[in-house]
């Protein structure tokens, strides 16, 4: 029997996760003192992998005198996976309940708020353009993350997901196919900029920053999973403010309402998918 | 068979159990003879279908003797409940009161993953930990059993012999200290004289 020795385990303790999150906010302003340290520690032990750091400490060095390799950091810790048609039966959902609602009104705004590189926004533009309103959408897309928002207004995914997203496509039910939206450019599929012509993509940090417009709809979707209670209710502030009364919020399929103090400024739409409206101010 | 011995002088918080390929019937009869009220809550992470959000906690339900949840981001954690990572989350424990949620990549193609749990569990728990680890067709959950018994929490495979899969506990065997190999009704008396003695400690 072969017990590989203990000694290949990294081990980080809560208060080194403290003097870490404590450096980069003194240094850089960037706040990740609240986000849920479960998750971050694994990100934070990747990061040491990745890079051949021994311990945290090391981590801070480098980080404190290299402002170049912060900005990797950030990239190697905000987590960005995301699907187009992630959960078809929200995108059912949306088209149902909350389409009816924009297509009443002669514009709408819509915020993707922390939207990675951009695979929500395009499938939320396929449905709108489906649907006869993107015209009358103007769209904000932000992240923390300058490097992805780069990507997103790319609008070019790779194609490795090609079946993945075609399959979740087909599970929406909605008309036609995916590749009537994309071409294949140089190994991505390049999808029509037409789609983010109406889309704004804006650096924001909902850690730190304020509201900057109302929405009529917000996504934010699987990403106050990150999050600690304290920071949860910070944002969830944050998203109300810069909701319209009877605006739309929309969150990840396990993320929910219940404990946060706002809740009773909320009713639920679809308690499945996770969608609400703002009622009270 | 009769734990006591091991059982002694220990005090669990919490049982993590992970399967894979051929663990389902497993896990839902150890779901079936769990004694009620079980004194721990209990975190599932099984591989399962990314895109079928429905029916693999009913299925588990029919027979269970306790509660079966798939947790949303931040549950208050509470003793006799069994909470099942849902499909395309990885589940980890936050703290002793709370679990969380998370999205990141897959590990070990899988997510969600067991090795992200019981690492997680791991981390909170310490010594405190009851790990199980049943029949499998990957490695996932090697890494994390490894991480338990660095942290001193008690470590069980399913019995390679009765395994429709061995390579997921037989990477764990390999890869850490196994305090016990375990036939599945034998697992049941495990968790049985646990929920005994942890009653009569608490009670």
């Amino acid at each position: 029997m072969f017990n590989r020795p203990d000694e290949e385990i990294i081990h980080i303790e809560l208060e080194e996760i403290t003097k870490l999150t404590d450096a980069i906010f003194t240094k850089y302003g960037y706040d990740f003192g609240n986000y849920a340290v479960s998750s971050f520690k694994r990100r934070i032990l990747m990061v040491l992998k990745k890079y051949g750091l021994k311990s945290v400490d090391k981590l801070i060095q480098k980080i404190l005198f290299d402002a170049t390799f912060f900005e990797q950091f950030v990239l190697d810790i905000t987590v960005n996976t995301t699907e187009m048609f992630r959960d078809p039966t929200f995108y059912k959902a949306l088209k149902q309940q909350v389409i009816p609602f924009l297509a009443t009104k002669p514009e709408f705004n819509i915020w993707h708020a922390a939207c990675s590189t951009g695979e929500e926004v395009i499938s939320l533009a396929i449905l709108l353009d489906q649907e006869g309103i993107l015209n009358k959408a103007k769209i904000y897309a932000t992240d923390i993350n300058s490097v992805v928002l780069q990507k997103a207004a790319s609008a070019a995914f790779p194609l490795r997901n090609l079946d993945f997203y075609h399959e979740n496509y087909a599970k929406t039910e909605f008309p036609g196919q995916l590749s009537d939206y994309y071409t294949i450019e140089n190994g991505f599929m390049q999808f029509d900029k037409r789609l983010i012509q109406n889309v704004k993509f804006k650096h924001h940090d909902l850690a730190r920053d304020v509201h900057f417009y109302k929405f009529d709809l917000i996504l934010c979707r699987n990403v106050m999973i990150y999050f600690n209670q304290e920071l949860q209710n910070r944002v969830f502030e944050l998203l109300h403010n810069s909701l319209f009364m009877n605006g739309i919020l929309c969150l990840g399929a396990k993320e929910s309402l219940i404990w946060c103090k706002i809740a009773d400024k909320f009713e639920t739409v679809n308690s499945h998918e996770k969608i609400f409206r703002k009622i009270k101010s | 068979m009769n734990f006591e011995e091991q059982l002694k002088n220990k005090k669990f918080e919490a049982v993590v159990i992970g399967g894979s390929a051929g663990s389902f019937t497993i896990i839902s009869q150890l779901l079936a003879e769990l004694p009620q009220p079980f004194a721990l809550p209990i975190f599932m992470c099984l591989h399962r279908l990314k895109d079928k959000r429905e029916g693999f906690k009913e299925a588990l339900e029919i027979k269970s003797n306790i509660k079966i949840t798939e947790p949303d981001d931040k549950t208050i954690i509470e003793h006799n409940v069994a909470y099942l990572a849902p499909a395309n989350y990885h589940m980890l424990i936050e703290n002793k009161k709370i679990i969380s949620l998370a999205t990141t990549e897959l590990v070990q193609f899988s997510r969600p993953s067991i090795d992200v749990l019981f690492e997680s569990a791991a981390d909170v728990y310490g010594d405190k930990l009851l790990a199980i680890l049943l029949s499998g067709a990957n490695r996932d959950g090697a890494d994390g059993m490894r991480m338990i018994k660095y942290k001193k929490g008690f470590t069980i495979i399913q019995d390679l012999s009765t395994c429709s899969m061995i390579t997921m506990p037989e990477a764990a065997y390999k890869s850490t200290q196994i305090d016990l190999q375990l036939k599945p009704n034998e697992i049941s008396d495990f968790l049985k004289t646990l929920n005994f003695f942890t009653f009569n400690e608490v009670f």
